[in-house]
């Protein structure tokens, strides 16, 4: 079971959640942090590492002595990463995604690949989680196949917890896509319910369940419960905003370790969403 | 000579246009002041990325060998380098006073970007 946590609005407790959700259980985890490009996970969690691998995506590299400057490459790539200048074709890598297009309809051979350093993907372990955490090469404008690769680390057998980045384009629909379950992670503020509404509306495109969690609960006002209602989407759990629980944060601690009352509400938490993956009431 | 003058209208009389690659419309003229085409450029505005890129191809496919311009990013700087186009950035007022100033010499051609990407 994949349960990806994500939430449009930054800062609404994604990664809190997230940890705290995982820390909780009694069986063994992969979380994946995909927030490549501030992923802050490992922070909450004592890890011991194990390695990192560098990821690349391949762009094109064009041999001037095969290409017969046929414009097939350019009519493909809608990135416009190259073009032809004075019958010699230009690149620019760093607007390349890296689809492989130019490759596959040049007749002459004359695209191979070359290679633009995305980032990292680091392994560690702490009791009962396996992490697998991306991170950008500082510099770099594309998250989404680094996302992927951090993806591809989980097995199918595995009950797998992604920290997606937050927002609703390219990278948050590559960490949420094929999962079997959307945690929507909110607060009760307008800008909060504005970039909710943009999450949901990803995320039933993508035909997901979702679930709320709704934190800093108390503050605000009560937009946010009618729209769960009306959309017909469950709260599945409620955090106040604490300054107890603030500090906890803050200080990089889990939750559910400090506050022994919230390993149950966690471990609620996940029985809820493991009943709306199986079509049950989670009531 | 075919000169490329980045304009917010279809005549030397309109004011320029800062921007190169989201230019509304680039102007091909010769030295004498006539002008040779009018590209409009509003396909290439809604472009995501790659409007320089797109820009700086466009008038080289249409044999500009001048460039004049308000500000021009380091991918058009790239091609338009590899197209030997001559750059004359931070130009402003009408294209016809551009040209006037370019054809006494008043405008020094950049020999690299002078303005970041995105900006």
């Amino acid at each position: 079971m994949n349960i990806c946590l994500a939430s449009g609005k930054g800062g609404t407790g994604k990664t809190t959640i997230a940890v705290n959700l995982a820390a909780s259980l009694d069986r063994p985890v992969h979380f994946l942090d995909c927030d490549v490009e501030e992923p802050n996970a490992h922070l909450f969690l004592d890890l011991a590492w194990r390695g990192e691998e560098s990821v690349s995506v391949a762009v094109p590299e064009i041999d001037p002595a095969r290409c017969n400057a046929c414009r097939k490459c350019l009519e493909i790539c809608r990135f416009r990463a190259l073009t032809l200048i004075k019958g010699k074709m230009l690149t620019f890598p760093e607007l390349c995604h890296g689809c492989g297009g130019c490759q596959l309809v040049c007749p002459e051979g004359a695209v191979s690949d070359g290679k633009r350093l995305l980032g990292r993907l680091r392994f560690g372990d702490w009791r009962h989680i396996t992490f697998t955490g991306g991170e950008s090469r500082v510099g770099e404008a594309m998250s989404p196949p680094l996302i992927r690769a951090v993806k591809g680390q989980a097995k199918e057998s595995e009950l797998t917890i992604i920290d997606a980045p937050p927002g609703t384009s390219c990278p948050m629909i590559t960490a949420l896509r094929g999962v079997d379950f959307a945690v929507m992670v909110t607060e009760p503020t307008p800008f909060g319910l504005h970039d909710l509404r943009l999450a949901v509306a990803a995320a039933r495109r993508l035909a997901l369940p979702i679930g709320l969690v709704v934190n800093r609960a108390g503050i605000g006002d009560e937009r946010l419960a009618d729209f769960a209602r009306a959309e017909n989407i469950p709260i599945l759990l409620e955090i106040p905003f604490d300054r107890e629980i603030a500090a906890i944060c803050s200080r990089g601690q889990l939750l559910v370790e400090a506050l022994p009352v919230w390993r149950r509400e966690f471990q609620r938490l996940f029985w809820r969403i493991e009943r709306l993956c199986q079509g049950l009431d989670a009531a | 000579m075919k000169i490329a003058i980045t304009s917010t209208g279809a005549t030397l009389d309109a004011p320029m246009d800062p921007r190169f690659g989201r230019a509304a419309f680039i102007l091909i003229v010769d030295t004498e002041g006539q002008v040779l085409e009018v590209l409009d450029n509003s396909e290439n505005i809604r472009a995501f990325e790659g409007a320089g890129i797109q820009a700086a191809t466009t008038i080289s496919d249409h044999g500009a060998e001048a460039l004049l311009t308000g500000y021009c990013g380091p991918k058009a700087f790239k091609v338009l380098e590899a197209a030997g186009i001559r750059v004359a950035a931070d130009v402003s007022g009408s294209g016809r006073e551009a040209l006037a100033a370019f054809r006494v010499g008043k405008l020094p051609f950049i020999d690299a970007a002078n303005a970041e990407a995105h900006w």
